[in-house]
Parts: structure tokens; C-alpha cells; sequence
């Protein structure tokens, strides 16, 4: 039987079959899965979902597919790393890294969500997929791509790092490096979009695309043992990401299958992480803004450049309704969150991450969390992949010949010392 | 000369299925109501009840967002593009 019923504007609650549209004919609003909760509601069991397979596919029941995954199998089920030592420095106990940094295959949150795409894209009978990306989609697409057999164009900005080119080139694809930011991307894409008869990943797949990050917050709370975190921190450029997250765990309420929900809802408090020169949905936060005004991006967070983020909204409405807040950081701050979170915690993370760090941080000295409270913060992608953005930051090698006597010499240095 | 209007997918319907479509020269508010006269029912896609232009709908003259430019009151002269784009997801 379906457990899919079609789609319904968050805007204006139109509703739609299940086709390859991404936004609503009648106002433009984004297009959001309906699942069929009757037949869900007290069938899906915890038992059941830790039987499935160690990936994203174990809560399978609750994304928008019919048939078994046929791209990505092996996608998600990431860590859930305890941060001790990283929430000592701030004098928090219940600090975790859900780190997607390690997520296969491509080492981001994409994974997740073009797994699903292509999935579904298989569904619907493409033979090419394409994507407009600031990277670590580009990567993603790509890859799966590969694995499935498809076609691939892949539209890019013309200034994205080297790893994100080269860990796209790899995979085969065709790679459009457009002159321009990932907004103008972005509107090339749209205006080329139903002209090639693609499946556009993020534009006409977008509704399916976006539940895969659904699971992203499904596997934070079974990895908590079936509990809301109370507080969860996370980067934010189109916007999706965070409101999906939030409705993943609120669907596991809606289920009965967390410790901690109930009637009254969950209690994670949302909180949104920008960089500075791209922060159209934390200024609006901050300064109260109805609507948020878009933004030229000026950061080396690029995998977040996104001046005109699409669920911006929405992304806006989920912090505010869970009662969380934003914060933005400079690029120095970023390059410092990522040298805390890898010297703490021996992780990676890309400059996105490093913003997402660098934001805990900040809302940590700002006082945001109680220090028994439960804090996720939410890292997307890998360090590996953005050298460029801390190399010649993180200090130098110390040269020495290969004898004991050059070693004992350079252990009395005061810059070794210091490194200890 | 005129101003061109590139159609979206989603939009193409009111217009016959044209994918551009051509106004006088005006302001972003004068395009969204010379179109509302030629094809009935597209004002309602382009703006809200209270006559503001939808919050999902980003347009762009010479491809530049007019939320840069001035809004509404964005001139459009002879030989103009406008771009209406919805709003597409990327990034996390």
C-alpha cells in the first residue's frame, strides 16, 4: 500500500500528485511530501526500525519512496560522537557531534539527500540528473550518479575549491563551472531546468531531495535512545536543512517512539549558524525581520554562500517556533571553529562546520545552554575538502634531520612545548 | 523594442504556454498589471491579497535580483529581460 499520499503547499495548502514539481502553480510556495499517517501512526515501532539496515534506509517507512533504495544503500547512520572535551571548555556535560563529516560516500549531509533523489529520480523513469551546488551536492550527484548509472550535469560557481571540482570530475560527471555566485547558478538552472528534461535534484526533485535530510534528526534522537536533544545547532544556507530536522524528530513524536515527547511537542530548541558575509536568515533572526533580505556572499564558508536562501522562511519559522535562536561568525572565527572542534575532538570539519563551531561557541558563552542540557551540533561535511580555507592557519611542520640528537633539539623548543 | 518576460514552468499555463512574453516599458508594478490584463490569472500567482509580490517569487531584471535594485519601483526600459524564477533550495 502507498504511504505516500502526494504533495501539499506550505504556503497555501494546495495539494498535488506525486509528480517531479518542486513548487506550487498557484503561489510558489515549496511543495512538502504528505504521508499517509493512518497508516503509520502505531505500525512503525522502535524494534522495527532498529532491525533495518545500519543506513539511512532503516526509517524507510517514513521517506517519500516506493520501492527499496537503488542508489546509496550504504548513506547515513553517521556517528553520534560524545564531545567531551569540547564541552568541557565550556563547562557543558552533554555535548555530541553528529558528524556527517564521514558520511558515505562523498563525506557530507548530501549523501543523504541525493540517495533519496536519485532514488526516486529512478522512480520516475530519468535517465540524467543534474544539480546546481556550491560542492558538496556537486560531489554527491556525482557519485551517485555513477553507482546508478545516470548521466550527470553538475552546475557549479567558477570559484569553488579544487577537492570540490576534482571530487566531482572523478566520478565522470559534466561539470559546468558557471561565471557567477551560486545564486546566478541557481537562476540559470531554473530557466534551463524543464527545457533538457532532466531531474533537477534541488529544483524539480526538490520535494524528495529535501526528506532526506529528514533522517538526519531521525538518527540523532535514536542515537540519544530515543530522545529530543534539547538544544541542536546548525548551519544554515538554503535553509532546508534545519527545518528538516526538526520535523524529522517531530515526526518521531507524532509516532509515540520518543522518551521525550508527548502532546505537548518536542523540546529541541533550533538554532541557526551562519557566516557573517552570508547571513540573511540569522540577521533576520536577530534583528526580528518579518522577511529576510537577501544577501551578495562574501565568506569562505562557500558550501553556505547562498544570498537568497529558498526555505529561508521556513528555515527562520523553525527557530522561532522551537525557541531557539542564530548567530552568525567572521571568516577568522571560522577558521578558529575548525581548529577547536578538530584539536578537542580530532574532527575535520569543513569551513561550514567551522561555522557551525564557531556558533556553539558563541551561544555557549552567551548562555544559551544549561550545562546538563543535551547539545547537538550538526556537522555537514569534511575538512579535506576545503584545505584552501586553513592552510598556512594551522601553524608549520618543524623541520629536523633524522637523528636524535636534531629531535632533542627541536623537543627544546619553546613552539613544541607549546604545541603539547 | 519592448521589455521581455521569461515564464517560468509553473506560470506557463496563463500564458498559452509562451515562454516569454513582452511588456511596455513601466516599473516591475506596471509589468505585474499590463500581464494581469493580458492573462487572466496570473496577478494572483505574482502577488499576495494584499497586493505585495510573493515572498517565494524572486525577480530579476538583466539578471539582477530587483531586491538590490528598487523593488516594485524597479525601472524597466526598452530591450529589458525580467526573469521571475521561483525560489530554488541548495547548501544545508
Amino acid at each position: 500500500m502507498p504511504k505516500v499520499l502526494g504533495m501539499r503547499c506550505r504556503e497555501c495548502g494546495e495539494e498535488y500528485p506525486m509528480n517531479p514539481i518542486h513548487v506550487c502553480e498557484l503561489c510558489f510556495g515549496p511543495l512538502e511530501v504528505l504521508l499517509d499517517w493512518e497508516l503509520l501512526e502505531g505500525k512503525l515501532t522502535r524494534e522495527k526500525i532498529e532491525k533495518g539496515p545500519k543506513s539511512m534506509w532503516r526509517y524507510w517507512d517514513l521517506l517519500p519512496v516506493e520501492g527499496p533504495p537503488t542508489v546509496g544503500r550504504n548513506v547515513g547512520f553517521t556517528p553520534l560522537v560524545k564531545a567531551e572535551r569540547l564541552g568541557r571548555e565550556f563547562g557543558l556535560k552533554n555535548v555530541y557531534v553528529k558528524n556527517d563529516a564521514v558520511n558515505h560516500p562523498t563525506l557530507s549531509f548530501k549523501d543523504r539527500v541525493v540517495a533519496l533523489a536519485l532514488t526516486k529520480a529512478r522512480e520516475f523513469g530519468y535517465e540524467t540528473v543534474a544539480c546546481a551546488s556550491t560542492g558538496n551536492l556537486a560531489n554527491s550527484v556525482a557519485a551517485h550518479a555513477a553507482e546508478g548509472g545516470f548521466h550527470s550535469y553538475i552546475f557549479i560557481p567558477d570559484n569553488l575549491e579544487q577537492g570540490k571540482v576534482i571530487g566531482t570530475l572523478v566520478y565522470g560527471a559534466n561539470v559546468l563551472a558557471v561565471s557567477g555566485n551560486y545564486d546566478e547558478v541557481n537562476r540559470l538552472c531554473a530557466e534551463a531546468g524543464d527545457k533538457y528534461g532532466w531531474g533537477f535534484v534541488n529544483i524539480n526533485l526538490r520535494p524528495y531531495y529535501g526528506d532526506g535530510s529528514k533522517t538526519f534528526g531521525y538518527e540523532i534522537a535514536e542515537q540519544l535512545g530515543w530522545k529530543a536533544p534539547d538544544h541542536i545547532v546548525t548551519p544554515c544556507a538554503g535553509g532546508s536543512l534545519i527545518s528538516k530536522t526538526y520535523k524529522g524528530l517531530n515526526e518521531l513524536n507524532r509516532l509515540g517512539l520518543l522518551e521525550n515527547g508527548g502532546t505537548e511537542g518536542i523540546p529541541t530548541k533550533m538554532y541557526a549558524a551562519q557566516a557573517k558575509g552570508c547571513s540573511p536568515i540569522t540577521t533576520a533572526i536577530k534583528e526580528k525581520y518579518e522577511i529576510f533580505r537577501p544577501q551578495k556572499p562574501n565568506t569562505i564558508a562557500k558550501s553556505i554562500a547562498i544570498g537568497n536562501p529558498a526555505d529561508g522562511h521556513i528555515a527562520i519559522e523553525t527557530v522561532r517556533k522551537s525557541g531557539g535562536w542564530a548567530e552568525d561568525v567572521t571568516d577568522e572565527e571560522v577558521v578558529e571553529g575548525i581548529r577547536l572542534l578538530g584539536r578537542t575532538e580530532g574532527i575535520f570539519t569543513e569551513t561550514a562546520g567551522g561555522v557551525t563551531t564557531a556558533v556553539f561557541k558563541k551561544l555557549a558563552e552567551q548562555g544559551h545552554f544549561g550545562e546538563n542540557e543535551t547539545v547537538v551540533i550538526s556537522i555537514t561535511g569534511n575538512g579535506l575538502k576545503t584545505i584552501e580555507a586553513v592552510a598556512g592557519k594551522l601553524g608549520s611542520t618543524v623541520h629536523i634531520q633524522p637523528n636524535l640528537a636534531s629531535l632533542a633539539e627541536a623537543l627544546q623548543t619553546e613552539k613544541l612545548l607549546a604545541t603539547v | 523594442m519592448a521589455v521581455s518576460v521569461l515564464i517560468p514552468t509553473p506560470m506557463r499555463k496563463q500564458t498559452n504556454e509562451q515562454d516569454t512574453v513582452e511588456v511596455n516599458p513601466g516599473t516591475i508594478a506596471t509589468m505585474v498589471k499590463e500581464l494581469a490584463a493580458q492573462y487572466p490569472g496570473i496577478e494572483k500567482r505574482l502577488v499576495d491579497d494584499q497586493g505585495e509580490l510573493r515572498r517565494f517569487i524572486n525577480f530579476y531584471v538583466n539578471e539582477e535580483d530587483i531586491r538590490f535594485l528598487e523593488g516594485k519601483e524597479t525601472p524597466l526600459n526598452d530591450g529589458d529581460t525580467v526573469s521571475i524564477v521561483p525560489a530554488i533550495a541548495g547548501g544545508c
